[in-house]
């Protein structure tokens, strides 16, 4: 029954430890980061593209800036566009799959043709496209063009629990009573899609992450000054043979709080929600 | 068999209308809403204003946002796909020019995955809980959870700049040598999808009374599985193909950009960059076709397959 037998004790644990050590580096980076992520030094031609050493435990970049500082500060800016898209976005689609699963008739009819359609793009392409409405891209376009693109699921999702919780008697019998519908969306049926909802929006964190990379690494995102992976990424590609450090940190970083928030997603799945187990 | 395929396809086909249609007013609007001034971006602040004004005529920007779709439309209908802004040829051959190295690369992928998925899930089902099995479970996880471009750029150091077996980057002419990396990268994802629910399909499979049966019969593990499990294991894992394409077009253009792969990922990230509005809406249509069909597709293959959903 279970897809990942050998990860399923352990998943939540190894997901559990990436994540802290994640969210904790890119919490405390500015304690943690012995050099300002910043600076360019003033002995430039000696400090650009050093390998890993001291001082620089990861190598420096093209300009001289100390990696490990930047791998940590290149966090925070993964961490807010992870965790940010997806609050505003889960917001939205609690609310359309609230109303779509409650109220049914046209009005569902419609909120999930939309869906549907949003859904029928593959994602980033979508979100690539949708940069090209903007004038100059930044973090803040990723941003919305994620919130954009991110609520279909947890809409689904929720509209999904809504549709069979309606039918069950303790909402029958507050229906019955007179109980207003807005009290018995937010404090009968909302609470207990919290468990599925809370699932999909873990596994929504590390896409949301996956592509903020993605578009930096494209230059459709964050811009310099901002420290992003991604544009980071992109610059080691450049240096690909000759300074291999610049390419490989930052994405290892990425890969392994991505690979967290998977196993810890999974984990969750498996703990809240027997049902919802492929 | 044919004639009773006939009305399911038919059906499929017909509620695909709506969902192209949305495809379409999606991609309108998002030009639609284009801030800032493509053309003035191509002629730059100080363009002839009796050229902007001719340029507006002819891409019909002069006109109330209805008419410009109908107009749009209409034109989409008869395969026209505009003009590009910047090389001042139609968009329709620029993406000609461009599909058959992004299909290459996909059907490409989709091998590798297919086989490597399929292949790793079996190994690891026929002793689950055992040393191959957390082997490759482990590597399909992290397979899973690479970002496609990093995976290229490591898979690109290790092969190409430190063992020097394949070139970094390129189409080399069609070379099958500068297809490998990039499409066992594009495939790395699917490859972890296809073999965990390979895998996860295959344990559920051999538990049913019929293949109990089978081995009761005194029939080798290797027939039981190779003939009688695998067909009924198979069907999930279609579906898990079919929702790998969405995977692979969105890996598109990050492995073309990490491998300069001259296909329509590329393009379109050019495209957005010099803000070609037409050739990204091009290119962004042209993509959702691919899914859309992809996935009817895959809907078909499950209804040779599993004779069960003819019926309904």
């Amino acid at each position: 029954m279970t897809e990942r037998g050998p990860f399923r004790h352990h998943g939540i644990q190894v997901g559990g430890a990436l994540v802290a050590l994640f969210v904790g580096a890119a919490l405390l980076a500015p304690w943690l980061a012995p050099f300002d992520p910043h600076e360019v030094p003033t002995g430039l031609a000696a400090a650009s593209l050093r390998p890993p050493g001291p001082p620089n435990a990861l190598g420096t970049d093209a300009l001289g800036r100390d990696l490990l500082s930047r791998v940590l500060y290149g966090g925070r800016v993964s961490l807010l566009v992870g965790v940010g898209v997806e609050l505003v976005a889960a917001l939205i689609g609690a609310l359309v799959g609230l109303v779509a699963g409650y109220y049914g008739g046209w009005l569902d009819g419609l909120l999930m043709r939309v869906t549907d359609t949003v859904m029928a793009f593959p994602s980033l392409i979508l979100a690539i496209g949708l940069i090209a409405v903007f004038e100059k891209p930044g973090l803040d376009k990723v941003f919305l063009v994620l919130v954009l693109l991110g609520w279909t699921t947890i809409a689904r999702v929720v509209r999904g629990e809504v549709l069979s919780l309606k039918t069950r008697d303790y909402v029958q019998a507050a229906r019955a009573l007179g109980v207003p519908d807005t009290i018995i969306v937010f404090r009968h049926l909302l609470p207990n899609c919290l468990a599925p909802l809370l699932v999909a929006a873990t596994i929504g964190v590390g896409g949301n992450m996956v592509a903020e990379a993605g578009l930096s690494f494209l230059g459709l995102g964050a811009q310099a000054p901002t420290i992003s992976w991604g544009a980071m990424l992109a610059e080691g590609q450049t240096f690909l043979a000759s300074a291999s450090w610049v390419a490989v940190f930052p994405g290892l970083a990425l890969m392994l709080a991505v690979l967290g928030i998977n196993l810890l997603g999974d984990g969750l799945r498996d703990m809240l929600d027997p049902r919802l187990k492929r | 068999m044919l004639t009773q395929l006939a009305r399911p396809v038919a059906r499929r086909l017909v509620a695909l209308i709506p969902v192209l249609f949305g495809i379409s007013l999606l991609v309108f609007v998002l030009n639609a809403l284009a801030l800032g001034d493509p053309v003035r971006a191509l002629l730059g602040q100080r363009g002839d204003p009796e050229l902007i004004a001719q340029i507006r005529k002819e891409y019909a920007l002069d006109r109330p946002l209805w008419v410009q779709y109908a107009t749009w439309m209409g034109r989409l209908l008869q395969g026209n796909l505009g003009r590009s802004y910047h090389q001042q040829r139609p968009v329709s051959d620029v993406i000609a020019e461009r599909f058959p190295a992004t299909f290459r690369l996909a059907v490409a992928a989709t091998a590798i995955a297919v086989a490597a998925g399929l292949g790793m899930g079996i190994a690891a089902a026929l002793r689950p809980g055992g040393a191959l099995d957390h082997l490759l479970m482990g590597a399909a996880v992290i397979g899973i959870s690479t970002p496609v471009f990093w995976l290229g750029l490591m898979l690109s150091l290790l092969f190409a700049v430190w063992l020097g077996w394949l070139p970094v980057s390129g189409y080399g002419d069609g070379a099958l040598a500068h297809l490998v990396l990039p499409a066992v990268t594009l495939g790395a994802l699917h490859t972890g999808t296809i073999a965990r629910m390979t895998r996860s399909s295959l344990l559920e499979v051999v538990r049913q009374d019929y293949v109990q049966a089978a081995r009761a019969k005194g029939l080798g593990e290797v027939t039981v599985i190779g003939k009688h499990a695998l067909k009924n294991a198979l069907i999930p894992v279609v579906t898990v193909i079919g929702i790998g394409l969405a995977d692979l077009l969105v890996g598109a253009p990050l492995t073309e950009t990490v491998f300069a792969w001259p296909g329509l990922g590329r393009m379109l990230v050019a495209a957005v960059g010099q803000r070609d509005l037409p050739v990204v809406m091009g290119a962004v249509l042209v993509f959702a076709m691919i899914y859309v069909l992809g996935s009817l597709l895959v809907d078909l293959a499950y209804l040779v397959i599993d004779p069960r959903i003819r019926r309904d």
